[in-house]
């Protein structure tokens, strides 16, 4: 009798390890999935001419053409949107770690930005488009450029805040003591030490900037031409990506899993690079 | 007298302005750490400002309940959609909890060091894909099985279920969203378990291993109970995820208004809605007021389960300290 207690102790073990391992394998199966789908469905489409000029006339019906405006244009609203997130975001980050500490102020900002990480990008999109019609803004790049570092800011913030939080604090301490005030040590001391980390934060905002296409699709529109002004329209990879699906012909479709393979790569290399940045940055930190 | 004054020099003009600077910093930085709470609430208040319009004129349980969505003859019936929005979530999350929550457990309890540390990249992947790109994953490779093989399959064995009885040739379906979906809330669901996991105290589980547990009897009747109300949150983070993805879903979920009886129909949830129809919303009376209303529905769930699910998590995190 206890015997087969026992046994079915270890016959139950071995199915739930059975079933973890498989679900592990089922994640990591379902992202190499996606990786070989979009290879092998992009690269036949992929050449030269995508990446290196604009939609010529008929380029929805199948003409010749690229998808350079795209490129450049995702290009551009990520850039602004991270370098307007970032302005934004080490001052609240700086507020939250040196000046606020543990107060009941500082614990409702940081709820707050955690309920702005959750916020779904069709509502921000919405959200500007109001705003947008209410003062005579047309789609452009800056508004695009603002919706996009919305995004951004809680990713960025989050980030930055968990890095910093986990600076050695006898270091703070040391430069206290030698007079620095609050600001000179968040600037000179804690920043400097913690930018591995904050460069991640960075390219991690970058990449989600780059990739978001609901709120874009509201607030910077799309245009055949190279981007051409702050208050002008601009194309985006992900809308590229989905324009073209949405045509009937197979050869625009084709290009469309080139664009989405192109996408996939910058993603990737935004992905990687701050991974090989933060290894090289990080030999300078005081541990 | 003089000793006094060396220890404590009187602060001259540089070390003043310093003092200032710093003050004015901190005062500055303070009003820019406002700024997320105004937003939130500027956006709640700008969206339901723009739906005001439609409630005036339509009570607002007719318009959850309405099944009839005819903007240009007056009618917006939100029920399609809303229950469009839930069945995609609600399929997504059977799929995604029990191998989110198990991957996790292996990477917390049985995974080496090697595979954690593998892990974390591939994670943080998956979270970097663009959702436009799932989309184009599950057109490709979800859409196109689901309809030439599970789809089929499923109502040959479990036909006599509604909910798995298949009317629709396409492929293009409650499923196949969940199931692209599925995969992408994983980072989320997987990376927030594991964290809530590594905060069950070590003594715990070797106590439990100690008096003769095996390693899946510590697990359920240890490390899980310890870290239900954590693991619980990770689930709704993942789901409020879910429920406002658009892209991704709208690109495969077939976008027709109706009510679905199976997870095999095509839906329309609210953010696909949102999507589809802003550029045509300012011709038609009342079109632009009923679509802000979506925006604000889908705002107020998920602002209401984030909310939820971030307490959850900080008390969890100080139970755990």
């Amino acid at each position: 009798m206890k015997k087969r207690k026992l046994a079915r102790r270890h016959v139950e073990e071995t199915i739930f390890k059975a079933l973890m391992i498989g679900s592990f394998l089922f994640v990591v199966g379902g992202l190499v999935f996606i990786l070989i789908t979009i290879v092998v469905k992009g690269l036949p489409a992929l050449n030269l001419d995508m990446l290196t000029q604009t939609p010529k006339g008929g380029f929805y019906l199948g003409k010749a053409g690229g998808i350079l405006n795209a490129i450049v244009g995702s290009l551009y609203l990520a850039t602004g949107a991270t370098i307007l997130a970032l302005m934004v975001s080490i001052p609240i980050v700086l507020y939250l770690t040196t000046y606020a500490h543990r107060s009941r102020l500082a614990g409702s900002m940081r709820l707050s930005l955690d309920v702005m990480w959750g916020i779904p990008s069709i509502v921000y999109g919405a959200f500007a488009f109001i705003v947008m019609l209410a003062i005579g803004m047309r789609a452009s790049l800056l508004a695009g450029i603002i919706v996009l570092a919305l995004i951004e800011i809680p990713i960025m913030v989050r980030a930055m805040d968990e890095v910093i939080r986990s600076v050695p604090h006898e270091l703070r301490e040391a430069s206290y003591s030698l007079g620095a005030t609050r600001l000179e040590t968040a600037s000179k001391v804690v920043l400097r030490q913690a930018l591995p980390g904050i460069v991640t934060a960075i390219l991690l905002a970058f990449g989600r900037g780059i990739g978001d296409a609901a709120a874009v699709l509201f607030t910077a529109g799309y245009t055949d031409r190279m981007p051409d002004g702050l208050l002008r329209p601009v194309a985006s990879l992900p809308l590229a990506v989905f324009f073209q699906l949405g045509t009937p012909f197979p050869e625009v479709q084709q290009r469309a899993y080139a664009s989405a393979l192109v996408l996939t790569i910058m993603v990737l290399l935004i992905s990687l690079g701050s991974r090989l940045l933060a290894r090289r940055l990080s030999r300078n930190v005081i541990k | 007298m003089a000793h006094d004054t060396r220890l404590r020099p009187p602060p001259d003009r540089a070390v003043l302005s310093r003092r200032t600077t710093d003050r004015l910093a901190g005062r500055f930085f303070w009003l820019i750490a406002l700024a997320p709470i105004a937003l939130i609430l500027v956006i709640i208040v700008t969206l339901a400002w723009r739906a005001r319009s439609i409630l005036e004129v339509k009570p607002l349980g007719e318009l959850l309940t309405g099944e009839v969505w005819k903007p240009i003859s007056g009618q917006f019936g939100f029920a399609p959609f809303i229950v469009g929005t839930v069945w995609v979530t609600l399929t997504t999350m059977i799929i995604a909890v029990p191998i989110c929550v198990l991957c996790a457990l292996y990477l917390s309890e049985y995974a080496g060091s090697r595979v954690r540390g593998a892990m974390k990249p591939l994670l943080d992947i998956l979270a970097a894909i663009p959702s436009v790109i799932y989309g184009v994953w599950g057109l490709l490779a979800i859409v196109p099985v689901v309809q030439s093989t599970i789809a089929p399959a499923l109502q040959q064995f479990l036909g006599f279920l509604p909910l798995f009885d298949s009317k629709n040739p396409t492929g293009f379906s409650i499923f196949s969203a969940a199931l692209v979906l599925a995969i992408m809330v994983t980072p989320v669901i997987v990376a927030v378990t594991y964290e809530v996991l590594q905060t069950v105290p070590h003594g715990l589980r070797e106590a439990s291993l100690a008096v003769g547990a095996t390693r899946w009897q510590t697990i359920k009747h240890v490390v899980l109970p310890k870290a239900l109300p954590g693991v619980i949150a990770a689930i709704v983070l993942g789901f409020s995820r879910a429920f406002g993805e658009t892209i991704a879903v709208m690109m495969i979920v077939g976008n027709v208004p109706q009510m679905p009886r199976s997870i095999f129909d095509a839906a329309y949830p609210l953010p696909a809605l949102i999507a589809n129809n802003y550029g045509e919303m300012m011709s038609i009376p009342l079109y632009d007021a009923a679509l802000m209303g979506a925006a604000l529905i889908l705002l107020l769930v998920v602002l209401g389960f984030n909310l939820v699910a971030v307490l959850a998590l900080r008390q969890a995190a100080r139970r755990a300290v």
